[in-house]
């Protein structure tokens, strides 16, 4: 293996990372908060068809219809998490069985199945795909250019976002009260925290996070609608929640180790390496199994574990 | 400022509550439907009434939904008796697969035996095929604690990547060499093909009459065996459950063994009853172990539920089949389940509470 082929293998894991880390985020931001979306998958689709509509709908410069459709995108996502809050904090709902249901009711052959129908998305490509940058003309540069500085506008945000998010979250007086939520909504409510508000905001934040990750699937990476064209990234991206341990760097890192695996077949079928697509297919589902395996061991959950009160209803009068 | 209603947590539940809230949801749910459907533009009522007559009335649509229903019957089956101990397998779907690539082997091989050998043979192997799928989610879970949710999912998309792979991309035992420019299964021996039982002029798939002995199977098990009642323990508190001395690991991996038989059992009743090849693109189009989820959630995970509420989602999808075009879009079957997904899990609130109005004790006074 050359330093060529590594370099292709890196600049595409950042590109395929990207959305894997914006639904990741999402997620780490709604678990902090002790709420489990489980949604992911159903989001990241709904928030996909949405950019895809309205990159074809929406007129004026190439800029603007970028901007439009991603935030439409974000604002789909959110509005289908609201959903998710609905069921599991006012009507405290099992969280595992309600986000499975967002996935099901939105996903590859529901809602935004027929959306995508109903509004004619797939007929068309979308008009204003999100491109690949050349900042600072050094897209060209050996090793880093493509790497580094050859991608698109959103990875530069997932740059930014890293660092506001990890501030966010152990910085800031916000930050510390949402992980006071997470961990125990009791001692939170009795410090005067409003325990349904902070859940609210953060799932529907993380919400339009997710439909952020779909709109690079639909935007950029295709980029045309098809039908659950997010295979599984969703799923992945609740993996690397666990693999990040709730933290976004960590999760960085993640997101771009499984873009790398998911761009290996593409990279390596071009170079006429001879190993079966099929292997290479499964290899980012058989690494998130190898991975929860290993970090599901009892060290990591003592030291770096899950929220205290992940995945249970808050429920004020039963304390 | 206070909300016009309460919750008041129930003291018990009353029995009569397991058959109501199910119909309260389902009809909630259609209600949903209909203002999506009136929103986008279409009109409810007919589009009601054209799944009703293509999907339920008449021997035609009665026979096309019990085809339909049959797959469902066993996800559901499935979902339901891994849910019932806390332990969520959404790997139905990646087991129904397996179940299928097992029995379509049997299928294929027996050519001469007599033809019950041959059917026991496959619905043996679709079972053992699924079953040993299912318990390495079980494993991982009792072994490492492993979230059982996320590592079913990945096998699920694993085993369709196998099912490409012995139909698509390899010259495998299960694909027909004679199959030329689009590659399909290999056909079973045709004598194995699974008959039909006529009952009052409706052909009944043997594969559904299997579902429901399995259905009263899993419900003795559970109602009144040791083990069932073990099971019922560990899904109450599987710390009580270890200090009783039950041995939890080993029952997680006999449950997820059980759950990916019967979804197992759904395979092989696919390449039995139905489509008679390991049929990649069909399996991974059906969606059935989704809706087996959605089909569990909504029978409250009763298994004689179970077979009902799979007949009636089996109806809705048969008549999604036959109506597919521009005014009943794909997706809309779909929509429609996740829907009853949803207020079938936001029942579930009547069920622990009771809502009562907040009335303004003053105002009362003053009138």
């Amino acid at each position: 293996m050359n330093t060529n082929l590594l370099v292709v293998i890196a600049a595409s894991a950042v590109f395929y990372g990207t959305p894997l880390f914006f639904a990741a985020l999402g997620g780490v931001i709604t678990e902090r908060s002790g709420v489990l979306n489980l949604g992911v998958e159903g989001t990241m689709l709904i928030g996909a068809v949405t950019g895809a509509w309205a990159s074809q709908h929406v007129g004026g410069s190439a800029w603007f219809t970028v901007l439009i459709s991603i935030l439409m995108g974000m604002a789909a996502g959110a509005l289908t998490s609201l959903l998710h809050a609905f069921l599991c904090i006012t009507l405290r709902t099992n969280q595992t069985v309600a986000g499975l249901a967002i996935t099901i009711a939105a996903g590859g052959v529901g809602l935004s199945s027929y959306f995508a129908n109903i509004w004619e998305v797939a007929a068309n490509p979308v008009n204003r795909p999100i491109r690949k940058l050349d900042v600072f003309g050094l897209a060209d540069a050996p090793v880093l250019g493509p790497i580094v500085f050859n991608q698109t506008i959103l990875t530069y945000v997932s740059w930014v976002m890293v660092a506001v998010a990890s501030w966010y979250l152990f910085r800031t007086k916000i930050g510390l009260q949402l992980r006071a939520v997470g961990e125990s909504p009791q001692t939170a409510d009795a410090m005067g925290i409003n325990v349904v508000k902070y859940r609210y905001l953060h799932t529907v934040l993380g919400g339009s996070l997710a439909g952020l990750g779909g709109v690079f699937y639909s935007l950029a990476i295709v980029p045309l609608w098809v039908d659950g064209m997010t295979k599984g990234a969703g799923w992945i991206a609740i993996a690397l929640v666990i693999f990040g341990f709730w933290r976004p760097g960590l999760t960085l890192v993640g997101a771009y180790l499984f873009g790398a695996l998911q761009s290996l077949g593409t990279a390596l079928k071009a170079r006429n390496v001879n190993i079966s697509g099929d292997v290479l297919d499964a290899l980012p589902f058989v690494m998130t199994i190898v991975v929860l395996v290993l970090i599901s061991s009892r060290f990591a959950h003592r030291r770096l574990g899950a929220p205290a009160s992940l995945g249970v209803p808050y429920e004020r009068e039963e304390r | 400022m206070r909300s016009p209603v309460r919750l008041e947590r129930r003291l018990e539940q009353p029995r009569w509550l397991n058959w109501s809230i199910p119909v309260i949801s389902l009809v909630t749910a259609l209600v949903l439907g209909a203002i999506v459907l009136w929103i986008t533009g279409k009109n409810p009522l007919e589009v009601y009434d054209r799944i009703l007559e293509r999907g339920f009335l008449g021997k035609r649509p009665i026979q096309g939904t019990l085809i339909t229903a049959t797959p469902f019957a066993f996800t559901g089956l499935c979902a339901a008796v891994a849910f019932r101990m806390g332990v969520i397998n959404i790997g139905g779907e990646g087991q129904f697969y397996v179940g299928a690539i097992g029995a379509a082997w049997v299928g294929i091989a027996m050519t001469g035996q007599p033809v019950g050998v041959a059917v026991v043979g496959m619905v043996v192997m679709g079972m053992l095929f699924g079953a040993a799928y299912g318990s390495i989610v079980g494993v991982l879970k009792a072994r490492f604690n492993t979230n059982e949710i996320i590592t079913s999912l990945m096998l699920n998309y694993i085993a369709g990547i196998l099912l490409n792979y012995l139909i698509f991309n390899s010259r495998s035992y299960w694909r027909d060499p004679r199959s030329m420019g689009f590659p399909s299964g290999k056909p079973i021996t045709e004598r194995n093909e699974w008959t039909d039982y006529v009952v009052g002029g409706v052909k009944i798939p043997l594969g559904f009459l299997i579902a429901v002995i399995a259905a009263g199977a899993i419900w003795v098990l559970y109602k009144r065996t040791r083990f069932g009642f073990e099971v019922g323990v560990i899904a109450d508190s599987p710390r009580a459950a270890r200090y009783a001395g039950i041995r939890t690991r080993s029952t997680i991996v006999l449950v997820m063994g059980l759950s990916g038989a019967l979804a197992g059992l759904g395979g092989a009743s696919d390449v039995g009853d139905f489509r008679h090849i390991l049929d990649a693109k069909g399996l991974q189009l059906g969606g059935f172990g989704y809706t087996g989820i959605v089909v569990a959630a909504l029978a409250r995970f009763n298994p004689f539920s179970t077979l009902l509420v799979a007949f009636l989602l089996g109806g809705l999808t048969n008549a999604g089949y036959a109506l597919q075009g521009p005014d009943f879009p794909s997706g809309l079957v779909g929509t429609l389940q996740g829907l009853i997904l949803f207020t079938a899990v936001a029942g579930e609130i009547l069920v622990r509470y009771r809502i009562r109005a907040n009335r303004r004790r003053t105002q009362a006074v003053a009138s």
